[in-house]
């Protein structure tokens, strides 16, 4: 079976589309994780494949469902956190032959297919739906709930793995060159990090409405209080460390204005979804959490760096999208959980669905009030990437886990988790999702 | 120090412009609007035949600008922490160039400040576009 990419036409992009098709058709039943570590160890039983195998069985067993009735499979082909595998190191065939593998030996290594998740998963037999939906997890639920929505498939497994490789992030390849072709120069030249376009995003906000960085400690503490409390992540399992605001402000920089703790930390992990239609999920163990709608930016910045005005304008475009698609406003939603990878434009994305009423500018007075999982107005209760390391998925775990009533000790108290709302990466460029306890809200 | 560059297809016409100490940009003539980062065709109307090279003055003003304290590129670890700015054109503030803002202390950057255009040596002797503070904004 040949896997394609999801064509653009399932994303919901644009506004006026109305409320989604498939409003509260599709729900989400089970969850699995794979155990999370630093980096690749090498060792078979901890391949981005072998986690990914585990993460899928683990929601099919959350979901009990019988794994002869899963007849889809949505997933990113791509796992890479920026580690390659080195062109001048031996191929690990110990861990290739350990699996069933495919034409490509680092099938399961260094990317993930469809292919080889079927071979090495033969209780997966009634698998007629396989989909990429590149580059997250967040694409990934949309184009799984889509294809459900259109019966492409009833039952459809959603995933998205990480790897990471030994060695220093980013540090490898052209960046050690002498010299680089022109088209990379363009850019390359001036060695701005990865959080570069961001902390510049970030640093006219502060221009503009006269805030500064310190404001952010609140928000980086909460996340990661949050996340310590999330067992399936990084942070919880290997290195329980809080970030209290005076380690926030006496972090060093990277491209100030953004520092140590305004970057996350790339990590292996894997996670899946099961995703069915509402009428399945009636008959299964867990309660089903509805998917009200979706709606993706596809934002263009006209030069090297989003401006301020361009992230603004497109973060207002997707809250209006999504609210649009899932027929509510932003009043009745009970917590958000948009995406912090990086936390300098959590507020870009809080601030454009005008999260309990605030406007732009506003995010960072409201950070300096209670937004802890014990609030009335709770902020990312899953912690986010800062809480439990890259992955993209955290926020999508936490709202299904908020609205089934078992997030555990993240449990948000101060509100009833009724809708919940999770969507990134950036904020000119990603996919949104509207949760909810029930599918006629 | 910079990487040195070597020029491919598409971007080549903006090298050589340079090593001559011109700027130039790309430029949709149908729709009458630069881009750049170059690209095979108007992100606009999706010609490439209608794309040309359009010589700029050399002005632009200072948008924002960070400090660069842990760069990947291993040519220029030795000058951390160094400035990174994002330069507006005058010909188009839609239109970015990056810059380190030689001559500028490191976090002293006035933004908004007007700048101009010079030109630097990468290693491999490739000039380099490059701004200077002329004044405050
Ligand atoms: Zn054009």
């Amino acid at each position: 079976m040949s896997t394609p990419n999801a064509p653009q036409s399932m994303y919901r992009a644009r506004e006026g589309l109305g409320v989604w098709e498939h409003r509260g058709q599709v729900a989400a039943v089970g969850i699995g994780h794979g155990p999370t570590s630093r980096r690749w160890d090498g060792k078979a039983d901890t391949s981005v494949g072998a986690i990914s195998l585990l993460a899928l069985r683990k929601a099919i067993e959350d979901a009990g469902v019988n794994p002869a009735d899963i007849d889809g499979l949505v997933m990113d082909e791509r796992t890479t956190t920026g580690a390659f595998w080195p062109r001048d190191q031996e191929l690990p065939w110990d861990v290739i032959n350990a699996y069933n593998r495919t034409d490509a030996p680092l099938d399961g290594i260094t990317q993930l297919s469809a292919e080889w998740i079927l071979k090495n998963m033969p209780e997966l037999a009634g698998v007629q739906f396989t989909m990429y939906a590149p580059v997250c997890m967040s694409n990934a639920i949309v184009v799984a709930a889509q294809a459900i929505g259109e019966g492409r498939a009833h039952t459809c497994l959603v995933l998205k793995a990480w790897h990471n490789l030994p060695g220093r992030y980013y540090q490898s390849g052209p960046n050690a060159d002498d010299a680089i072709p022109g088209t990379a120069a363009m850019r390359s030249l001036w060695g701005a990090p990865a959080c570069y376009g961001t902390a510049i995003q970030f640093a006219e906000y502060c221009r503009k409405y006269g805030k500064n960085h310190d404001m952010m400690a609140p928000f980086i503490s909460n996340s990661r209080r949050n996340g310590l409390k999330f067992p399936e992540g990084y942070w919880a399992q290997h290195r329980p460390e809080e970030i209290t605001p005076e380690d926030y402000k006496a972090a060093r920089w990277i491209a100030k204005p953004a520092n140590l703790f305004d970057n996350d930390i790339p990590i292996m992990c894997s996670a899946a979804y099961l995703f069915t239609t509402a009428e399945r999920a009636q008959h299964l163990k867990r309660k089903p959490v509805y998917i009200l709608g979706h709606a993706s930016s596809r934002g263009q910045a006209r030069s090297f760096v989003p401006t301020l005005d361009e992230v603004e304008a497109e973060c207002a475009s997707s809250g209006r999208k999504l609210l649009e698609a899932a027929g509510i406003t932003v009043d009745d939603v009970s917590f958000e959980n948009l995406y912090d990878g990086f936390p300098q434009f959590h507020q870009f994305h809080m601030e454009g669905l005008r999260y309990r009423g605030i406007q732009p500018g506003e995010a960072l007075d409201f950070y300096q009030t209670d937004i802890s999982i014990g609030g009335p107005n709770p902020v990312s209760p899953s912690g986010g990437n800062i809480g439990s390391g890259r992955s993209r998925f955290w926020m999508h775990t936490d709202c299904i886990q908020q609205i089934q009533r078992r997030a555990g000790e993240r449990q948000v108290t101060g509100v009833e988790p009724v809708i919940g709302v999770s969507g990134g990466p950036m904020p000119t460029g990603g996919n949104f999702t509207c949760w909810s306890a029930t599918g006629d809200y | 120090m910079k990487q040195g560059v070597i020029p491919d297809d598409l971007t080549r016409p903006f090298w050589e412009a340079a090593n001559e100490e011109r700027l130039v940009i790309q430029n949709c003539r149908d729709c009458d609007r630069l881009q750049h980062p170059p690209a095979p065709v108007c992100g606009k109307c999706g010609s490439d035949a209608a794309l040309e090279w359009k010589q700029m003055s050399g002005r632009g003003r200072i948008y924002h600008y960070g400090v660069v304290h842990d760069c990947p590129i291993r040519l220029l670890q030795d000058d951390q922490p160094f400035n990174c700015a994002v330069i507006n054109l005058d010909e188009d503030p839609g239109i970015q160039m990056y810059s380190h803002l030689p001559g500028t202390p490191v976090d002293e950057v006035p933004v908004g400040a007007a700048v101009e255009l010079v030109f630097e040596t990468a290693a491999n002797g490739q000039k380099v576009p490059e701004w200077r503070v002329v004044g405050d904004s």
